[in-house]
């Protein structure tokens, strides 16, 4: 009686959080369903009634659909093997003792905390501005022509940015798995035989594996949505339009908002696919 | 071949001297343990054998030759510790591979060592299972395994049964002894539990605060302990130690009782006194009997089937010729 008794109250108290999340998501995602099957142009019309699937079959035969989505995958993934080798790597460093460690790993966390509009900004016109910015000094130091970043390497140049932002939060989980490792299995590998290089195969590597797979997991979805990056650099130019960019600029540039959610409806399909592969992974490795 | 020789070997962390320069030499085929309170520095000084720590100064040898500076896995001695470090992520069959694998044997060789491991140390059934698979004297096996199959010229172990219960650690006493008998292979085995010490030991080196306070076979350190540490720390349960008036009538500052030199009577003897707690292990039962005039109770080895109730007035008389006399200083008077 008393479990059933404060079942109910929990149910009951839990009600409004329910309903706030539920209301939160759903609103949304049925708004962008329900746009996702009507003609709806703001400046040339307004809402015109159900066309029911002509805008995904639109959305899909643009031209822009699949590079689009070839950028995005590029992106992500090469954002996600820079940061996870740079994590691996810097983790590994800071897990060494030395002078200043305090000051040093509060230094590799600060990129976590600018906003990606700002770093964006600051990466543009400081370091990639082909006459101003640092690098263009540092290319004439050596004699040589200037990079123009943004145009001549735009999906570099975004997964530069965009990994410098991102390069702390995977080292810091990187570093917390190094940290947890018993100090045993590498003196005991040490006394096997095991020299620096297959200590970390073996032993570190394996013991990582976990604390990279939620790297990974959580970049992805978070990465899979970058848009800030995009338009405050290139603007969809040269290339460099993710999906998340090309229904940005169905929906405001094309003023087309029934194409726009038709989009937006195949992100939510990507992203889910994605998630499920990874799930499946993270899962293998969470069972181990 | 296994001989070891430490010679005035010195490690401090910082300004802290864990061990003062310190000599020891410990024969090939030996079983030699190093028993001491926690803290007392054992297991750094296995380390120091091992070459997990640098020393700050003396030298080691290994079969004479100078290792004081040879990394720990050219040194050819195989460490069991006390937390196992197997390595998780592999199975039984690849923790006990790996030291082989890193040292690039044929795959037939490790196979035939592997088996033949797997078979002294009961882990047949085992040998496709993780390490979290497995019970904790399981783990203790593989643990030795990985060592065997090296073939090392001497096994350090680092209070490898402290992690099992009483049962599980009174077995793998036995399989350690019997692998020591068997092998014939140097041993240096560190505990802080002198029962393990007494038992398996040819050589206990005694350590306190760094420093070796006795080395000698376990029936040396009991019969003859070179000082009050040595008397209070070897032997189960611990030696009464009388000071006053009892140590200055047989000439000495401290005199040491062993429970078992002490005979009790309920007629007559040198000391009256009260039972107080019993102790029962069935063949024997240890009684605390406060004496006359004495603080601390002094604790007597009876037979089992001796009947005293708490508060009964008993008498004792101790072995003259069994008492350990020593000076001010602690010191072992002969
Ligand atoms: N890496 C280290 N740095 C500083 N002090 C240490 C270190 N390792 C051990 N010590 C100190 O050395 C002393 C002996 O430690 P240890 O050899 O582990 O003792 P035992 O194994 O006998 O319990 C302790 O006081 C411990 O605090
Ligand atoms: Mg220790």
């Amino acid at each position: 009686m008393a479990t059933q008794h404060s079942r109910s109250a929990a149910r009951f108290m839990m009600a409004p959080a329910v309903f706030l999340l539920l209301v939160w998501m759903l609103v949304p995602l049925s708004m962008t369903l329900w746009f996702s099957f009507r003609r709806f142009l703001p400046l040339r019309g307004g809402d015109q009634g159900f066309v029911w699937f002509e805008n995904y079959t639109r959305f899909i035969s643009s031209s822009a659909f699949w590079p689009s989505v070839q950028t995005t995958l590029i992106i992500v993934g090469g954002i996600l093997l820079i940061s996870v080798v740079f994590g691996i790597l810097l983790a590994l460093l800071l897990d060494q003792p030395m002078w200043g460690q305090g000051v040093v790993r509060i230094l590799v966390i600060a990129p976590f905390f600018v906003m990606p509009t700002v770093s964006a900004l600051v990466w543009k016109n400081m370091f990639m501005d082909p006459t101003n910015g640092l690098f263009a000094h540092l290319w004439r130091a050596f004699g040589a022509d200037p990079v123009v970043w943004l145009s001549d390497a735009p999906l570099f140049s975004i997964i530069l940015i965009v990994s410098w932002q991102w390069l702390p939060f995977a080292t810091l989980i990187l570093l917390t798995a190094i940290q947890s490792l018993d100090s045993e299995q590498l003196e005991a590998a040490e006394m096997d035989g095991a020299g620096h290089l297959s200590r970390f195969g073996y032993i570190i590597l394996p013991h990582m594996s976990r604390a990279i797979t939620i790297v990974i997991l959580i970049q992805t979805i978070f990465l899979l949505s970058i848009f800030a990056e995009i338009f405050v650099t290139t603007g969809g130019a040269f290339g460099s339009r993710t999906l998340t960019y090309l229904i940005y600029q169905r929906v405001l540039e094309s003023q087309n908002v029934g194409l726009g959610s038709a989009g937006g409806v195949y992100a939510i399909i990507l992203a889910n696919i994605v998630a499920l592969f990874l799930m499946r992974i993270v899962g293998k490795n969470l069972d181990a | 071949m296994g001989r070891i020789t430490l010679d005035k070997v010195r490690k401090a962390f910082g300004d802290v001297e864990v061990i003062p320069p310190l000599d020891l030499t410990i024969e090939d085929g030996e079983f030699v343990v190093f028993v001491g309170p926690s803290g007392c520095g054992k297991s750094t000084l296995l380390r120091l054998i091992a070459g997990l720590e640098d020393v700050s100064g003396g030298q080691i040898r290994i079969d004479g030759e100078d290792a004081t500076m040879v990394p720990p896995a050219k040194r050819g001695l195989a460490m069991v510790f006390q937390s196992y470090a197997l390595y998780p992520h592999m199975s039984v069959r690849r923790n006990i591979a790996f030291p082989m694998k890193m040292a690039g044997l044929p795959q037939d060789e490790q196979d035939r060592r592997i088996e033949a491991a797997a078979k002294a140390l009961n882990l047949t059934d085992y040998l496709d299972r993780r390490p979290g698979q497995l019970s904790g004297g399981q783990r203790q096996r593989v643990a030795i395994g990985r060592a065997i199959v090296r073939e090392p010229a001497a096994f350090l172990f680092d209070e490898p049964l402290s992690n099992l219960d009483a049962a599980l650690r009174h077995g793998m006493r036995l399989e350690i002894s019997e692998l020591h008998k068997r092998l014939d292979t140097t041993m240096i085995y560190v505990t802080h539990d002198q029962i393990e010490a007494m038992t398996m030991a040819d050589k206990i080196v005694v350590l306190q605060g760094g420093v070796i306070e006795q080395v000698g076979s376990p029936m040396e350190l009991y019969r003859a302990p070179r000082n009050i540490f040595v008397a209070g720390f070897i032997g189960s349960p611990k030696m009464n130690l009388l000071t006053g008036e009892e140590a200055a009538k047989r000439g000495a500052h401290t005199v040491g009782i062993r429970p078992e030199h002490v005979s009790i009577s309920t007629t007559e003897g040198t000391w009256k006194g009260t039972v107080g707690v019993a102790e029962h292990l069935g063949s024997d039962t240890f009684l605390h009997v406060h004496r006359e005039g004495a603080v601390d109770p002094m604790t007597v080895r009876v037979d089992g089937e001796f009947s005293a109730k708490h508060g009964d007035t008993v008498w004792l008389t101790a072995q003259e010729d069994q008492i350990h006399k020593f000076d001010a200083e602690g010191l072992r008077i002969a």
